[in-house]
């Protein structure tokens, strides 16, 4: 078990879109959970209804975001979307600066999910593969990255 | 001994992410503490004596009127976190 078996080939998403607004933004880190039917709609809503009320709470460190909301919004099946910003997105942190770098957390209860936290907290301390990540040509140099979490 | 407490929007991803890295900084400075997680809406009936949050959720503690908070811009930041620690053990 490791991360690219809760994210998949089709779970990687990688853009070079510009100038994205914050919702738009959040729409594009849940979209392939959205088409694979892993999360419901509500579940981007709430994701966007917690971001007007509290800022960008889901902005981690430098680069890298974890959108999330929890059980009830909407989650059908625990699940990860990894999405690849290639020009960066400005989501109002103005600690962090531009977000690069993505997951999505869906988890179907809030205590089954702490194996993959813990390994996304190592991912996402691991400066080297985060930048090789943002750089990847490719879905294949991502996954082999995921498969050592 | 010291009670921490970590604190997030929701209560899920965040703040477990927090406490590990906290418990990390804990065992290394050899505290006598005891770290858990909850989230901002729990927080405001709660007693602890040091407070971790991420600086938006940390603002927020401190309008409850929170003393002690360790506010974190990169949330795996322990040195950070044991900088502020060493601040307010020292206070």
């Amino acid at each position: 078990m490791s991360l690219f078996d809760l994210i998949g080939h089709d779970g990687i998403v990688i853009t070079n879109e510009e100038n994205l607004s914050v919702d738009a933004t959040l729409e594009l880190t849940c979209s392939a959970l959205v088409a694979s039917g892993k999360v419901e709609e509500s579940y981007v809503d709430a994701i966007k209804a917690t971001h007007k009320k509290i800022g960008p709470y889901y902005v981690l460190a430098p680069k890298i975001a974890m959108p999330h909301a929890r059980p009830e919004d909407g989650v059908n099946e625990t699940a990860l979307q990894l999405t690849v910003f290639k020009k960066g997105v400005d989501l109002g942190s103005a600690d962090n600066g531009d977000v690069f770098f993505s997951i999505t957390l869906a988890a179907i209860d809030s205590d089954g999910h702490v194996l993959t936290i813990m390994a996304l907290s190592e991912l996402f301390q691991n400066d080297d593969d985060i930048e090789t990540i943002i750089n990847a040509e490719n879905k294949t140099d991502i996954i082999n990255i995921l498969k050592k979490y | 001994m010291k009670k921490i407490l970590v604190v997030c929007g929701n209560g899920l991803g965040t703040s477990l992410m927090m406490e590990m890295a906290v418990k990390d900084v804990v065992k290394k400075m050899a505290l006598d503490a005891e770290v858990d997680h909850e989230d901002l809406s729990s927080a405001t009936g709660s007693q602890a004596d040091i407070w971790v949050a991420a600086a938006d959720v940390a603002t927020q503690l401190q309008e409850m009127g929170k003393e002690n908070i360790i506010s974190l811009i990169n949330i795996f930041d322990k040195a950070s976190i044991e900088e502020q620690l060493n601040t307010i053990l020292k206070g």
